[in-house]
């Protein structure tokens, strides 16, 4: 399909390199799972400032706070439902409590793991670190914002989480549309629909939008907004509403549980925000109230309707629920 | 020395951070060589304890059996081993103090009042809306940029280094700033307070297995050995020991102590700093609710405070000691 494929775990351990040789006080943590979370380029450049906890999640954390009040900037990396279950506790406490520049690093986020199953899925990690006072919520797209959000986290101050994951995905972010913390990516426009996402989705967005535009398979032209809302929080509200007052229809489509993620975060702004945009369609996609299981990444999008047709579907049921309405 | 004791124990308003004892100014400067005897530094635990006290009564709930036990100890570390400026919180060659069973703050808050961090009249605003105490410890890190001194926000109260609260916690922060600080090749010193029942935090032991093998000789962990903790006796709730055995096999260079005996307190906090191989654990058998006869040994004064007459009584007895010669 497209040549230009990449992880966002590569983009992170890209930028760890280039953040380690700028910035002396950067130090990467990691429980166990160096290479495939891809710190081992920095463990070989800079071995003094890695540190192997082996396998333990709240210590790591622990240890990063410590470090962070000594002014380093610790990035602790596991995969994400390690990382975020167990040390939950340290994370709210001795992290975001005290406002502590600790960055968290959580892989094998989302269905798109594939393999490994469901112990190793995170898909309710957005959820839990949204909720957390100070905690800034960063999902990026591709391997490039990945790249982009690392080096940005690496510069603002206090707790931090990056969701990264090990699915190739096309490059669907202009790398010239520099990644800003809070600063959605608008990368499809149309008047017809609105289409929040983020994370290894955003490609399967983009795709939809560019060959629903053209009216192609047999499609009415559906023309439409797709919204890359990297930053979960602090949410960009402004893009969101400007784009939904024009739009009219939404989806918000997400690898994550349906309750507490990227589409509760969308909804938590519509209904504080505009009481005429309450009668907006909506369908939220996502996780619905399950666990994941063992299959490849393309698989598991289709079983649990993340695909291409999956989306396609819902956008012409919102777009003719809004279109009936107007009537 | 009775004139010194009398006006110690019953005497005028201190004035912080210079303090008068008998007809001896002193200046709690550590770094400038200015070091309290050590039959000062009983007074002075006398002194932090009748501000325990004072202070629980005022804010109506909180810890009293834990922080009682702990005088002691936070007396000869703050008063005869700490290198520590309370007129420059954020002196850089500070060594720290880490927290971690945070519920023993009031003895944490009246040690730093005794040293004139802060106003001693700022202790009755315990657990009260608003104050800078806390029920446990909240610091906020700073936000400055590129500064490898760990600087206070000006909203903390001064002289903690940390939050503290949820048992099991301090300990990685501990070895957090002791691993920044050797990666900085900096010689301050880190010093982590941590309780006994506190130990049946799973977070602990990963803790006690980092450090051991990443030759932190900066560090200094001591647990309040107390045996209680809120559901009854530590033995009886969930058998700690032998905790000697436990952490001397995780490779830790570990001291029992009497953790009321201010010249074994201070000789093995020196002892324990001069030991290069590695971290250091320093058991400090205590008592729990120490020097108030009706708090002494009893899991019930865990978490709860005294009355009014209550405090009356425990006041009397740490005014006459029951009778016992303190510095004997």
């Amino acid at each position: 399909m497209n040549k230009n494929l990449g992880t966002t775990r590569d983009g992170f351990g890209k930028a760890l390199i280039e953040i380690g040789t700028k910035n002396a006080q950067a130090i990467v943590l990691c429980a166990d799972l160096t290479d495939s979370m891809r710190a081992n380029w920095f463990k070989e450049e800079f071995p003094k400032r890695f540190l192997e906890m082996g396998v333990q999640e709240e210590n790591m954390v622990g240890v990063a706070t410590g470090l962070s009040l000594e002014g380093k900037i610790p990035f602790a990396c596991s995969y994400s439902t390690f990382l975020i279950n167990n040390a939950l506790g340290p994370i709210r406490s001795s992290v975001c409590y005290s406002n502590a520049n600790v960055k968290l690093i959580g892989g094998h986020a989302g269905i798109t793991t594939g393999p490994d199953g469901a112990t190793h899925q995170a898909l309710e990690d957005i959820a839990t670190m949204r909720v957390l006072p100070n905690m800034t919520v960063i999902v990026p797209a591709d391997q490039e914002e990945a790249r982009q959000a690392t080096h940005a986290i690496s510069k603002m101050i206090g707790p931090c989480y990056l969701r990264i994951g090990k699915y190739e995905v096309p490059n669907s972010t202009n790398p010239d549309n520099k990644f800003e913390i809070g600063k959605a990516k608008m990368i499809h426009e149309g008047p017809d629909i609105t289409i929040v996402t983020c994370g290894n989705l955003v490609h399967i967005a983009k795709e939809v939008a560019e060959s629903m535009c053209q009216g192609k398979d047999g499609h009415r032209d559906i023309c439409i907004d797709v919204i890359n809302m990297h930053t979960i929080k602090p949410i960009d509200k402004e893009t969101l509403l400007k784009s939904l007052k024009k739009t009219r229809a939404l989806i918000t489509f997400e690898e994550h549980q349906i309750a507490g993620g990227l589409g509760s975060a969308v909804l938590e702004v519509i209904t504080t925000s505009d009481p005429e945009l309450l009668s907006t369609p909506v369908i939220m996609m996502g996780i619905n109230d399950s666990f994941g299981q063992s299959g490849s990444s393309s698989q598991l999008l289709e079983h649990y309707n993340l695909d291409h047709k999956s989306l396609e579907q819902a956008i012409i049921k919102v777009v003719s629920l809004k279109r009936r309405k107007e009537k | 020395m009775k004139k010194m004791l009398a006006q110690a124990l019953t005497g005028k308003k201190n004035q912080n951070p210079h303090r008068q004892i008998g007809n001896k100014v002193h200046i709690h400067k550590k770094h400038l060589n200015i070091i309290h005897t050590r039959d000062e530094i009983r007074a002075l635990a006398t002194l932090i304890r009748k501000e325990i006290v004072l202070m629980l009564l005022e804010s109506g709930s909180g810890h009293s059996a834990g922080p009682l036990g702990m005088a002691d100890v936070f007396a000869a570390l703050y008063f005869g081993v700490l290198k520590h400026d309370p007129l420059n919180p954020n002196w850089e060659d500070r060594d720290r103090v880490i927290l971690s069973n945070g519920h023993i703050c009031p003895v944490l808050y009246a040690t730093l009042a005794e040293c004139g961090y802060f106003p001693k009249s700022e202790l009755k605003t315990l657990r009260k809306i608003d104050s800078r105490l806390q029920g446990h410890p909240h610091y906020l890190a700073n936000k400055i940029e590129n500064s490898d001194n760990a600087i206070s926000h000006p909203e903390n109260l001064p002289g903690i280094e940390n939050t503290s609260g949820p048992l099991g916690q301090g300990l990685s922060q501990a070895i957090g700033v002791a691993t920044a600080l050797k990666i900085s090749q900096k010689p301050n010193y880190v010093y982590c307070l941590m309780s006994d029942g506190e130990l049946q935090e799973g977070q602990n032991w990963e803790a006690f297995l980092y450090a051991a093998n990443k030759n932190l000789n900066n560090l200094t962990v001591l647990i309040d050995r107390n045996g209680i903790q809120i559901d009854g006796y530590t033995e009886q709730i969930l058998p700690l020991e032998s905790i000697v055995n436990k952490l001397s096999s995780f490779n830790w260079n570990v001291y029992v102590i009497n953790g009321h005996h201010v010249d074994n307190i201070i000789d093995t906090l020196e002892k324990s700093k001069a030991h290069r191989l590695g971290p250091s654990v320093i058991i400090c058998q205590t008592t729990p609710g120490k020097d108030v006869d009706f708090m002494e040994n009893l899991p019930e004064w865990h978490g709860k405070t005294p009355n009014k007459k209550q405090t009356k009584d425990a006041l009397e007895d740490l005014r006459s000691l029951r009778g016992r010669i303190w510095w004997e």
